[in-house]
């Protein structure tokens, strides 16, 4: 009788009605995209990019760790002695469309000259412009390095 | 003579414009307002980029839709598949040539105004029909299939909620129906059958709980899940048009039409049209509060309410009401 009662007074109904009310006044939980942007950890894996000493010297030394250690198989480094002597790569391929974004390349890099920088807009419209080369790479390194020396300098004491 | 005929031509045509205009235009703000409320209740922003607030998220939507490529299956019936979207469409627009917006504005001032306006709210069930058919693909044919059991279901209980207030009025005018409630709106003495009227309104325009012909979860899009382009909007503009009709009839039958709320000094100067608006606003408010707020049903239980629920208690309700006015000679001339 008292759930007949409950039920044909549509309680129930009107308890949950009533909730959402509520909830049309509370904040809003997502932010405005574009616009806004939620916080990103220093440790976060976004789009590669190469170093640069800050002599300009690229610190990449071609041990092929990246390469060996990529569980996709996404890096490709071809390699030389250059003019001075120095061991350096002539060609380091990162196929995006392959990587996970797992940061083992950044982890085993002896020198941190490959790492995951802070940028995940890199949206393209064609598949090739997502195979970056050495050049495209650099050129992510020198317009991100203030973001990703910090990033490094934050989470050193984790290391 | 021809001069005459005209210009009666000409008066008729703005006098439908006027109606038709409005109702497209208040269709567009109806679709932006159910998807900010949504939101809000959802804890989202909503559409917020195009125009102020986003108020023009439904034109450039519509804009969108237009300007796509049209369709047509190839095992489809075109004829009829193209005609499905149109029917809805001028349907669920020809119910307003009846609905009085304030004292003397309305189209058609026919002394079977309700009649009229159920007939028409039911033929709206044969658009979808020939649309699912039409497709000749399943899941439109199921929602068309679990469309048409539905409306008929609840066209029941509606008829006889109808068949209440009409003992009520004496009068199957929609004007003298507003007129009879200027001491009390009949949603106060009628309430329980204000709800019925309400939730089988929601099963008859489709909206959720009651969405079972369009469930997205396991129909695709149901009745309309062929159609793009063009058709779709039609189908899109005629399904929210006849939203709005119900609940103007809702505002017709049980809230008072134009009347103010008391008729005292500030309230009555104000136009009925913006009474009738604002009611017609909180209706559809309702409308969209309650898909934020409640699950589907599943296709049993929705017979079951139907029938088992709502059929035997409109039923003993009009009974009752009958009984009651006929003791205490309340009946209207």
């Amino acid at each position: 009788m008292y759930k007949l009662i409950k039920s044909f007074t549509l309680f129930e109904l009107f308890q949950g009605l009533f909730l959402t009310f509520k909830y049309i006044f509370k904040s809003k939980v997502t932010i405005n995209y574009p616009h806004e942007k939620g916080p990103l950890s220093p440790r976060f894996r976004g789009e590669h990019a190469l170093r640069r000493y800050p002599s300009g010297e690229e610190r990449c030394i071609a041990c092929k760790l990246c390469e060996a250690v990529c569980p996709a198989q996404a890096i490709t480094i071809e390699a030389e002695p250059r003019e001075d002597g120095s061991r350096r790569t002539t060609r380091y391929d990162i196929d995006m469309t392959k990587c996970i974004y797992c940061g083992l390349c950044q982890e085993s890099c002896p020198v941190d000259a490959i790492v995951e920088g802070p940028n995940f807009e890199f949206a393209t419209e064609t598949r090739e412009e997502l195979i970056y080369n050495k050049d495209k790479l650099l050129e992510n390194g020198d317009r991100w390095e203030q973001e990703i020396a910090q990033n490094i300098h934050l989470d050193r004491k984790y290391r | 003579m021809t001069y005459d005929i005209l210009i009666t031509g000409l008066i008729i045509i703005a006098q439908i414009l006027a109606v038709v205009v409005p109702v497209l235009i208040s269709v567009a703000f109806l679709v932006y307002a159910e998807r900010k409320v949504l939101a809000l209740i959802q804890l989202r922003r909503g559409p917020n980029i195009v125009g102020p607030f986003g108020i023009l998220q439904s034109f450039a939507d519509a804009l969108k839709l237009i300007t796509k490529e049209n369709i047509i299956p190839s095992g489809s019936n075109k004829i009829v598949f193209i005609l499905a979207p149109i029917i809805t469409m001028v349907l669920s627009l020809a119910g307003w040539a009846v609905i009085p917006f304030a004292p003397g504005w309305v189209v058609s001032d026919i002394n079977v105004g309700i009649m009229y306006l159920f007939a028409v709210s039911s033929l709206g069930v044969y658009g979808i029909i020939m649309a699912g058919w039409a497709s000749n693909s399943q899941y439109p044919f199921l929602g068309a299939l679990r469309s048409a059991a539905q409306m008929v279901s609840y066209e029941v209980s509606i008829g006889f909620v109808i068949i209440t207030v009409l003992l009520c009025v004496g009068s199957l005018n929609l004007s003298k129906i507003v007129l009879a409630q200027q001491t009390v709106w009949f949603a106060i003495p009628l309430l329980p059958m204000f709800i019925i009227f309400f939730i089988s309104a929601l099963a008859e325009t489709n909206r959720l709980p009651f969405d079972l012909p369009e469930d997205e979860s396991t129909l695709v899009a149901g009745f309309f899940t062929e159609y793009s382009s063009a058709s779709f909007v039609l189908f899109f503009l005629g399904e929210y048009a006849s939203m709005i009709l119900m609940s103007s009839m809702t505002v017709i039958l049980f809230l008072g039409g134009w009347l103010p709320p008391f008729d005292v000094y500030p309230l009555n100067v104000v136009p009925g049209v913006i009474w009738f608006t604002l009611k017609v606003i909180f209706i559809l408010f309702l409308f969209i509060w309650v898909r934020g707020t409640f699950p589907r049903y599943r296709y049993d239980q929705l017979m079951r309410l139907g029938w088992k629920v709502f059929l035997p208690f409109s039923l003993f309700w009009v009974v009752a009401t009958s009984g009651f006015l006929v003791y205490f000679d309340m009946l209207p001339n």
